[in-house]
């Protein structure tokens, strides 16, 4: 009931908020994304307390002639997801109070949800639920992008939207196939998770491949994976700096969560066959995104590059296929979330106080405001995976599954480890450092809300670098379970 | 005192919070007090832990703090090890580092970023004591990273200057390639043996397989090579002297580069078991020790002589740790952490008396005008040169006759580094103190010994330069040799020596003869002669200037490594992705938009041609159906 809940509140909130009129409606939005927030951490002690509890879960018929049934439920992984995003639609909320958006009842209403769908994506027990909820957390940010989004939005947004819609066809494809293998013995079919396993796991390797590559093709342009990424560096520039943040920080992680609980249970033999395929495509686009962000003027794009770079590892992770890489990979999520947020909102903050975002038209600005050149720095560290700060825990877990994996392959993709650290020193080094030569703007100080939200974000940063055991204490019995399914 | 032996980190920490929020509302006394008095407190507690280590039996203890990382299998606490090694090590952090915070608050007295200046060496401080205090290698890598930042944020203190920038930036992306080699090291130790807690993996180590001992030796040394700068990651240390200069002391000289031989002393069992990973480090080691002498041999600023000194020292304890002996590389360490302290507070109150200025070539006969600063100098000229009793001379000496036991060929090496260092560190002597005064008028003018908060830490460091060498006298002598027995407890695999007492009386003698030789050639070359380094490169000779220019490694690695880096970045960038892959998309999306464009023609309204399609599809069909 509570699952439910978590679903139902923003989507009322978000009408009301479309019902509003002026700057009413962004006040709103952040107050129910609070509250949201709120709930879901007192489902996260409930799960504490009882992981089984019966009232957290909604099962309930929908279309009874095609066994599709409305069925919500928590497990550790996806509780971490919903808690990614309860804490960070709020941040994102305050993190647009500086712009002043027109039709901000629309705006903030589009985001809230947005929100309901990712819920719903993360909390989805039913195949075809999944499928809807999917589909619908499309529409949302296609016309956040579309209606608020920068330069040549129109071209970007379709061929966005276009790419991700063929993508997700190809998965329906796959769901419905494995529906009708479903009750093979009662007869009955089902859409139900369980179900979807045990049918894709009867099947032949040459169907399980032809079901792992079609599902995966869904979640790796939403990730995106090497080479299916081509959509984003365009998409994330353009669109509003809260659009961005939505994307990167938690619509990104419906594909990695989509292979987690989608993916590897269904097809376990044509994982042993393909997932080595998968892999080499995720380290390729590790190294290549790294590499292009290094040559990136614009700030906005070196971040959607390395955001490449960073997802391709979370995805070799998951498809290395062991307890660390999964788990890795889970604390990778939220810690990238968390992390993309933050450089997103520095670049909106650089563009808002010099009125560019050109890496070499900059500098100087730590001469002029010392605070945000910390934050910066705290933000950049736990990006480039730092020990202590968030970022560390998912790398280390992920190269450790990797190499399990292949010792090469780790060390390729690990190759990240100074590529990061070259692009993002490089940039900062040039952005913040030298003399001042923003061409004679005052930086000014951060506004409250700005300041606030980037404070936020480095105190998670920090605190879960040093004690990560909460969220591994939800991932590690989870994933566990997970894998324990593949055998 | 042991059980709270978490308080020697806990304190620089709290006092890189109270400087790193309130520095700047405190005065400047206060602040540099703060942080100076809190590394004092980790003194004291890790002497009065030392001395409660010393008189008991049990000589590990383990405490545990929290648990970190559980992911099945794969447990790692946060928790430290307090042993012999560590013990002795946080000695030599918390001791040197108070000198130098005591040193720094006269150094740094009149730097706008005074309070930010001691938030980064309290942050520096926290985590080398965590490096040598883990009881987990990924403990060791938390440190280990942790310095490499810090050694960033300290390169580039003055964050105007964008040279300086470079340098930091430098320093922290080739300390990341070696701390890949060690990540990577770490995961094939959790794989091999289930565990990266030292105790459990040491005592695995003798039954798993050779090869992958090898491995696991070599990719940890990878790491020893980026944070110790060894031959080929050495060149981010002398463009670190940007800089100011207690932190070339703290960190450049006796602490975060010794991280490197503190990993290896720690994983010693593989060392020693591995014979192609212990060779590679030995001849790594006397490769650097004899290469970084010779550049320093034509360097003319005083604190570039000191990074390549610094360089070559620690090539010396590597290929001590090569041929297995551990205590006295330790021994050497502690050693050169004391006289390269001083010898680098000692450059700094140089500079600090010059104005700024660092040529050698613009200094001469300051002896008489900063007495304090020249005597303390000329002990750590000594006490590096090798000359006894100074403390110098017993480190080198035991880890050269190790050496000579090993391989001549090795002992030959480290014979050439010893006199090369000699050479240039009194070279540098002579050019700074002897000699007339080459400077400005205006500097000659300003001339003045440093304060009292400058020169005691010096006088402090001369002291123990001179009578360090006590903690490991030789054993031929029939003298206790402390550090050994201290460490032994920590190295499974003891390697003593064999050698006849003859033959250790001809090293020694040898060793002290060619270095009183060396000094007195440089003698008649600065001071009888009074020879001065050649002001421009063009009257050099051809040798000369591939010395002086460090034989152009800078230039040959941007070559190799960072211009291809970019050219590469490039072509993936302008080419590969915005052209091929991104052009693929497009294309397939224009075909679409195309077929679609021929396909609309179809639909054209006209019922005849409705009708013929219609019939020609029937037959296609029955045809179809009629062949299958």
């Amino acid at each position: 009931m509570l699952t439910g809940l978590l679903i139902i509140l923003p989507l009322v909130a978000s009408l009301l908020v479309f019902l509003t009129k002026g700057s009413a409606a962004r006040t709103l939005a952040l107050a129910a994304s609070v509250a949201e927030f709120a709930l879901s951490l007192f489902v996260y002690f409930q799960f504490k307390a009882n992981p089984a509890a019966a009232n957290l879960g909604l099962n309930c018929t929908w279309v009874e002639s095609m066994g599709i049934k409305f069925s919500v439920g928590l497990d550790g992984i996806g509780l971490l997801m919903v808690l990614l995003t309860t804490f960070l639609v709020p941040l994102i909320i305050l993190s647009s109070f500086q712009n002043n958006y027109e039709k901000p009842n629309s705006f903030y209403g589009l985001i809230l949800l947005m929100q309901m769908a990712l819920v719903g994506v993360f909390v989805a027990n039913d195949g075809f639920l999944f499928y809807v909820f999917w589909e619908l957390a499309l529409i949302p940010i296609y016309f956040i992008c579309l209606l608020w989004g920068g330069e040549n939005r129109a071209a970007i947004t379709f061929k966005f939207f276009v790419y991700t819609l063929f993508g997700s066809l190809f998965m329906l494809i796959g769901l419905i196939y494995l529906y009708n293998h479903t009750g093979l013995e009662s007869g009955i079919k089902s859409w139900a998770i369980n179900d979807l396993y045990t049918a894709g796991k009867n099947l032949t390797l040459d169907q399980q491949s032809a079901v792992f590559w079609m599902i995966f093709l869904a979640f790796a342009i939403k990730m995106p994976v090497f080479p299916l990424h081509t959509w984003q560096p365009d998409t994330y520039v353009t669109a509003p700096t809260q659009g961005t943040m939505l994307l990167s920080g938690i619509m990104l992680k419906m594909g990695t969560f989509g292979v987690i609980k989608w993916l590897l249970p269904v097809a376990p033999l044509a994982l042993e066959k393909w997932g080595g395929t998968a892999i080499l495509l995720s380290s390729i686009g590790i190294v290549y995104a790294s590499c292009i962000a290094i040559v990136q003027k614009d700030y906005k794009r070196l971040i959607a590059y390395s955001s490449i770079a960073h997802v391709g590892l979370i995805s070799a992770g998951i498809l290395s296929a062991n307890q660390q890489g999964v788990q890795g990979a889970v604390i990778q999520m939220l810690s990238h979330g968390v992390n993309v947020v933050g450089l997103f909102l520095i670049a909106d903050i650089l563009l808002r106080h010099t009125g560019n975002r050109e890496i070499e038209k900059l500098g100087g600005i730590r001469n002029m405001n010392g605070q945000f050149a910390v934050l910066f720095l705290i933000v950049l560290l736990g990006s480039v995976a730092l020990p202590l700060t968030n970022g560390f825990i998912g790398e280390f877990l992920l190269i450790n599954g990797v190499y399990q994996y292949s010792a090469g392959m780790a060390a390729f993709a690990g190759l990240s480890v100074i590529l990061g650290a070259v692009y993002m020193l490089r940039s900062y080094q040039k952005i913040m450092l030298g003399e001042k030569t923003t061409g004679g703007v005052e930086f000014g100080s951060l506004a409250m809300s700005d300041k606030v939200t980037l404070i936020i974000v480095c105190v998670v940063i920090i605190a879960f670098g040093v004690y990560p055991k909460p969220l591994n204490d939800l991932a590690e019995p989870a994933v566990k379970t997970l894998l324990s399914t593949l055998k | 005192m042991i059980k709270l032996i978490a308080l020697v980190p806990l304190f620089p920490l709290i006092g890189f919070l109270i400087n790193g929020f309130y520095g700047k509302k405190l005065s400047k006394g206060l602040s540099g007090g703060i942080a100076s008095v809190s590394v004092l407190a980790s003194f004291i507690v890790a002497v009065l832990a030392f001395l409660e280590l010393h008189h008991s039996a049990n000589k590990s203890h383990v405490v545990e703090l929290f648990s970190w990382i559980n992911a099945d299998t794969l447990k790692i606490p946060f928790e430290f090890l307090y042993d012999p090694l560590s013990a002795w090590f946080l000695l030599i952090i918390t001791g040197i580092g108070f000198l130098i915070h005591i040193y720094s608050t006269g150094y740094m007295h009149d730097d706008p970023g005074f309070s930010r200046f001691f938030t980064y060496l309290n942050l520096f401080v926290f985590f080398m004591l965590l490096l040598v205090m883990g009881n987990n290698y990924l403990i060791m890598f938390v440190g280990w990273e942790g310095v490499g930042l810090c050694s960033y944020l300290l390169i580039g203190f003055w964050f105007k200057n964008q040279s300086y920038n470079d340098a930091a930036r430098k320093a922290f992306v080739m300390n990341r390639i070696g701390d890949l080699g060690f990540l990577l090291g770490i995961i094939l130790i959790f794989v091999t043996y289930g565990s990266i807690s030292y105790g459990d993996v040491f005592t695995k180590a003798g039954v798993s397989g050779n090869g992958v001992v090898t491995t696991i030796a070599l990719l940890l040394f990878i790491g020893a090579m980026g944070k110790s700068a060894q031959i080929p990651l050495y060149t981010w240390l002398p463009d670190a002297m940007a800089g100011p200069t207690p932190v070339s002391a703290l960190i450049h000289a006796a602490t975060m580069v010794t991280a490197g031989i503190y990993m290896i002393v720690r994983s010693n069992v593989f060392y020693s078991i591995s014979e192609v990973a212990s060779e590679t480090v030995a001849v790594i080691g006397v490769i650097t020790a004899l290469f970084a002498a010779t550049i320093g041999l034509l360097q003319n600023d005083i604190k570039k002589i000191l990074a390549y000194s610094t360089v070559s020292q620690l090539g010396l304890m590597f290929l001590g740790l090569g041929v297995g002996a551990y205590s006295s590389s330790v021994f050497h360490v502690t050693t050169h952490a004391f006289f390269k302290a001083l010898l680098f507070l000692g450059a700094g109150s140089v500079i600090h008396a010059m104005g700024g200025e660092q040529d050698i070539r613009k200094m001469g006969g300051l002896k008489g005008k900063i007495k304090i600063t020249y005597l303390t100098m000329l002990i750590g000229t000594i006490a590096i040169s090798g000359i006894p009793p100074f403390s110098g001379f017993f480190s080198k000496d035991e880890i050269l006759a190790h050496t000579y036991e090993h391989s001549k060929l090795l002992w030959v090496l480290g014979m050439m580094t010893s006199m090369l260092t000699a050479f240039y560190m009194f070279r540098m002597l002579f050019l700074t103190f002897f000699g007339k005064f080459r400077g400005t008028h205006e500097q000659e003018h300003h001339l003045h010994e440093s304060p009292s908060s400058m020169t005691i830490p010096l006088m402090v460091l001369a002291a123990l330069s001179v009578l360090g060498g006590a903690l490991g006298l030789p054993e031929f002598w029939h003298m206790p040799n402390w550090m050994s027995e201290h460490l032994s407890p920590i190295i499974l695999h003891k390697n003593p020596s064999t050698l006849d007492h003859t033959t250790e009386w001809t090293l020694m003698g040898l060793a002290v003869l060619s270095a009183g030789v060396v000094i007195y050639f440089a003698h008649a070359m600065f001071i009888t002669n009074g020879v001065l380094p050649m002001e421009s490169e063009e009257k050099m000779k051809p040798w000369q200037k591939l010395v002086y220019n460090k034989y152009y490694m800078d230039e040959m690695y941007d070559m190799v490594f960072r211009k291809p880096l970019d050219l590469i970045s490039t072509a993936f960038y302008k080419f590969l992705d915005l052209q091929v892959i991104d052009g693929i998309v497009n294309g397939v999306g224009t075909a679409v938009k195309g077929t679609g464009n021929v396909v609309r023609l179809l639909q054209n309204g006209n019922i005849g041609f409705y009708i013929v399609s219609m019939v020609l599809g029937i037959i296609l069909i029955l045809l179809f159906t009629f062949i299958i």
